[in-house]
């Protein structure tokens, strides 16, 4: 397992203009990128949304290149997507998983079945074109740009090490710094 | 004043909303006889009534198309499926199925934020599946969004078992806020595009109830 965070910060060397739904990563990406118009960190708008949100992005912009980095409690709850994804098949979305086998932010609760699937070969079975598994960051780093430039859909699981909350939810570190709406507005106007 | 009765054909001028719906009809009207002049009657309906026939596919599209729906987000169901072989022969629209309703509000939300212009095709069934999507990501996002919802058990208000899920289907919508129409033939099918225009106007949902189950559908 490796760090979020570090994850992130070698993602960023390789991000280029690319249009990024960062997730539950939104906490430490908001510090670390420099193209916040192309940011949208959502927060959690209702459970199980993402990756269909990220998907809906790229089918509309197939001139943008659009990475979402999902997580294994958000793609549990919506496992069909994948199917969708890969009936489509934009070239133009990666999604990246962040699998900590956990609910962190509800206590680190056990995902089912939390350290036997294989979401890579879910997609893969899917019919995604292209999947990839990494447990350390080191063969990541080594594969990023290359992963960058094929074209999608790309699944790419990760598995990263949990950062539990126990802190009631009106107690936490707040990462946001826009409302939802001056996301969208910001992503709106950079998209033209 | 005069009455008239049979042996005068008459422009007839009916409201705004309302739809003549009687074949024949006896008139009376009671006006200074001017076979020139287009006077409003109010027509009482003595004889048999019959409703248009049902919901054409084709004037659905057209409603699609006019309104510059670029993407349909669906799964089928049984109010809406005949319209699928007209969407996959358009060119100019992009058919996204999903396995479940709620995914679809959250693509569509996608495709908003992208420029395109979705309308979402479900059944109330998996539209009350898809609650807390349309909450989150159609409600809480802003999403100006046409959710075309197969009617499943419409009986216009006639008698449905208790757990029938007509029976839940408006409730439904009104603990939402989210304001709908009923088309149920081509005549309403202009309620389509209010459906469009005010999702613009207020930046969210709106819902087009289709109650239409059977008409036309067998093709």
């Amino acid at each position: 397992m490796f760090a979020a965070a570090d994850m992130l910060e070698m993602f960023q060397r390789y991000r280029g203009n690319a249009l990024v739904i960062p997730g539950r990563g939104s906490r430490h990406w908001n510090g670390i990128s420099k193209i916040h118009e192309r940011d949208i960190p959502l927060g959690d708008p209702a459970m199980g949304g993402h990756a269909s949100f990220a998907f809906g992005l790229a089918e509309a912009r197939p001139d943008e290149k659009v990475v979402l980095f999902d997580s294994e409690g958000d793609l549990l709850m919506n496992l069909g997507v994948l199917a969708t994804i890969a009936d489509l098949k934009p070239k133009n979305f990666y999604h990246f998983l962040m699998d900590n086998e956990s609910y962190a932010t509800t206590g680190g609760q056990p995902v089912p079945n939390a350290t036997n699937i294989s979401y890579s070969g879910m997609a893969r079975e899917a019919g995604y074109p292209s999947t990839y598994f990494y447990d350390n960051l080191e063969d990541l780093a080594g594969d990023m740009e290359g992963i960058l430039n094929e074209p999608g859909p790309v699944f790419v699981h990760m598995k990263i090490a949990p950062e539990i909350e126990n802190l009631p939810i009106a107690m936490r570190v707040r990462w946001q710094t826009r409302t939802l709406d001056e996301v969208l507005r910001d992503v709106k106007a950079a998209l033209g | 004043m005069k009455s008239l009765r049979r042996g005068i054909l008459l422009d007839i001028e009916v409201g705004e909303g309302h739809t003549l719906l009687c074949y024949w009809a006896v008139v009376n009207v009671e006006s200074t006889l001017d076979r020139n002049r287009r006077i409003p009657v109010s027509i009482e309906r003595t004889g048999m009534t019959q409703q248009q026939a049902g919901l054409n596919p084709e004037t659905v599209l057209k409603e699609f198309k006019d309104n510059g729906v670029t993407h349909v987000v669906w799964l089928p169901d049984s109010e809406t499926n005949w319209l699928y072989q007209l969407m996959t022969a358009d060119p100019e629209l992009t058919l996204i199925p999903v396995s479940r309703e709620g995914q679809a509000i959250s693509t569509a939300a996608g495709l908003v934020v992208g420029g395109k212009k979705p309308v979402v095709l479900i059944q109330n069934t998996g539209m009350m599946e898809s609650g807390d999507s349309i909450r989150g990501w159609g409600l809480s996002l802003n999403t100006p969004l046409v959710l075309m919802i197969g009617y499943r058990g419409w009986t216009r208000h006639g008698v449905n078992r208790p757990y029938d899920v007509a029976k839940f289907t408006e409730p439904f919508l009104h603990t939402l806020g989210i304001n709908y129409y009923l088309i149920e033939n081509d005549d309403d099918a202009s309620r389509i595009s209010v459906a469009f225009k005010e999702s613009e106007e207020n930046m969210r949902p709106v819902a087009v109830l289709v109650g239409d189950e059977f008409h036309g559908f067998i093709r």
